[in-house]
């Protein structure tokens, strides 16, 4: 045997070895953005669940080329509404006369806030979701109008301060004060809703890497939000999601911004704890 | 005045009392493994429309989950369920009609949805719409025809 020859016969072992072994195949799909920030895509699976060892954010279910959207701030669809969202970021707006560079300077501040919401807020005594935080900034201290739960100037200016945490794990509170609320959304999760009767867990735990028709069932994290979804080409709200897998089982969807849909988010957000933000991400 | 009542003949027909000879979804029986031994329409199934019904997205769409070779024809087949091939080797005709009325008479707890079931729903919705049902009842995912007719395309798929 020559020389070559004997190398391209290990390449060939060395190929038909990663084959059978689709798992190390898996760790080879790296997600690292702008060549730049290192996403963590697979993670022992938090303690508090029961039936899952690792967890996979839903980029790593998707196809290559969707995958590659992803891997570049250029490429991504999502990139175009955070600009819009930077620009709102410095605009007067309300009766205060504040933009939120007023109070927050830019928006690198906000470095870290995806990563820990829904979180507990001591002055108001509730769960926030991000979208209720900015609301609430827009209230109180700016004195401007609310922006609707799922509006578009809300999704994008939630990529912004998403981007800001790209790679950072995500580590959301399931204790303490946000207990109660945590166990209401897991209780929602395990719920068999409407004529289809089928909970969260059917599909994105039972199911996940199965074809269901012709999707590839993920396990349903919210890393990654907002998702530009290449599907109805804008960023999606996570409560937007919500909606649409519950009327999926041909069930009665809760509304976004409710408060089964908080403590929903809060649950599922936990189910991701260790994933990092990826938020703005692309899916299908 | 017309219309209403024409409505209301409507919601009589959905919440539940079948035409006549049809036996109507609460009144299907159940041995105590599941299968449902008379016909629900006592009209022999048609195996032709009951392999559309599976095929079809918004009937049977059993394909969402299964994948049968004789559908291969039919774009996208899940991997949820079990493949199809050889169902009618493994059940009896009684055995499938009870799985296609109500899988959970069969195997507890299972993903399945029931196709011939009307209430006892968490959050019952108006079909696909998101929006709330609007009888206490529903109109069950296939009408009784629809089951024998998947009763018997399941049962020509035998083991070679
Ligand atoms: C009938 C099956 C089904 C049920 C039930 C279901 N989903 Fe989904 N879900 C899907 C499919 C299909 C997709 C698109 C493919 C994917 O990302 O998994 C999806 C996507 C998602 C995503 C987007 C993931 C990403 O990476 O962008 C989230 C989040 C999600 N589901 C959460 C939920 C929650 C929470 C529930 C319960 C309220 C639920 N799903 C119930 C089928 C389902
Ligand atoms: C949401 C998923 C889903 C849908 C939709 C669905 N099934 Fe099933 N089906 C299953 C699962 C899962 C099983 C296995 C039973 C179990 O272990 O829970 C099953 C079992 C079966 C079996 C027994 C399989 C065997 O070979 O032993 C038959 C037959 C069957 N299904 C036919 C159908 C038909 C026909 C339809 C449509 C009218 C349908 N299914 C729709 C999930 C589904």
């Amino acid at each position: 045997m020559t020389r070559a020859n004997k190398t391209k016969g290990l390449v060939a072992a060395a190929i038909a070895a990663l084959v059978a072994l689709p798992v190390v195949a898996d760790e080879n799909a790296k997600l690292i953005v702008n060549d730049e920030i290192e996403m963590i895509t697979e993670a022992p699976a938090p303690d508090h669940m029961e039936n899952m060892t690792i967890i996979r954010s839903g980029w790593t279910f998707r196809t290559k080329e969707t995958q590659a959207l992803q891997m570049d701030d250029f490429e991504n669809p999502g990139m175009p509404a955070v600009d819009a969202a930077m620009d709102a970021w410095n605009t007067v707006e309300g009766t205060a006369g504040k933009a939120c560079a007023t109070c927050h300077e830019g928006p690198e501040s906000m470095k870290g806030v995806r990563a820990v919401y829904p979180k507990w807020n001591e002055a108001a005594g509730e769960v926030r979701t991000l979208t209720m935080q900015i609301n609430d900034c827009r209230t109180t201290n700016m004195g401007a109008e609310e922006w609707k739960y799922i509006a578009p100037e809300m999704v994008a200016m939630e990529a912004l301060i998403s981007m800001q945490s790209r790679g950072m794990p995500v580590n959301v509170a399931i204790d303490g004060p946000v207990q109660a609320t945590w166990e209401q959304g897991k209780e929602l999760y395990y719920t068999r809703f409407g004529q289809l009767e089928l909970s969260c867990a059917n599909c994105h735990e039972d199911n996940y890497d199965n074809l269901i028709r012709a999707d590839h069932l993920s396990q349903g994290h919210i890393n990654g939000f907002p998702v530009y979804r290449l599907k109805n080409t804008r960023l999606n709200a996570v409560h937007d999601r919500f909606r649409g897998c519950i009327r999926d089982t041909r069930g009665e969807t809760f509304s976004v911004g409710s408060p089964e849909f908080v403590a929903l988010e809060l649950y599922v957000a936990s189910r991701g704890n260790g994933l990092s933000v990826e938020g703005p991400s692309v899916r299908n | 005045m017309r219309l209403a009542l024409g409505m209301a003949a409507m919601s009589v027909l959905v919440a539940g009392a079948a035409p006549a000879g049809e036996i109507a979804p609460k009144d299907v029986v159940y041995d105590e493994y599941g299968a449902v031994e008379t016909s629900l329409t006592g009209v022999p199934g048609d195996p032709a429309n009951g392999a559309a019904v599976l095929a079809n997205r918004g009937t049977g769409n059993c394909v969402a989950c299964h994948a049968s070779t004789a559908l291969a024809d039919v774009p996208f087949h899940g991997e949820v369920g079990p493949m199809l091939d050889g169902a009618g080797s493994r059940w009896s005709e009684a055995e499938l009609r009870g799985l296609i009325a109500n899988a959970k008479m069969t195997f507890d707890g299972t993903i399945m949805p029931a196709f011939y079931k009307t209430s006892g729903y968490i959050r019952p919705g108006n079909a696909f719409t998101g929006k709330a049902a609007e009888t206490p009842e529903l109109p069950p995912l296939l009408t009784a025809q629809e089951v024998e007719d998947v009763v018997a395309f399941l049962m020509t798929l035998k083991d070679e």
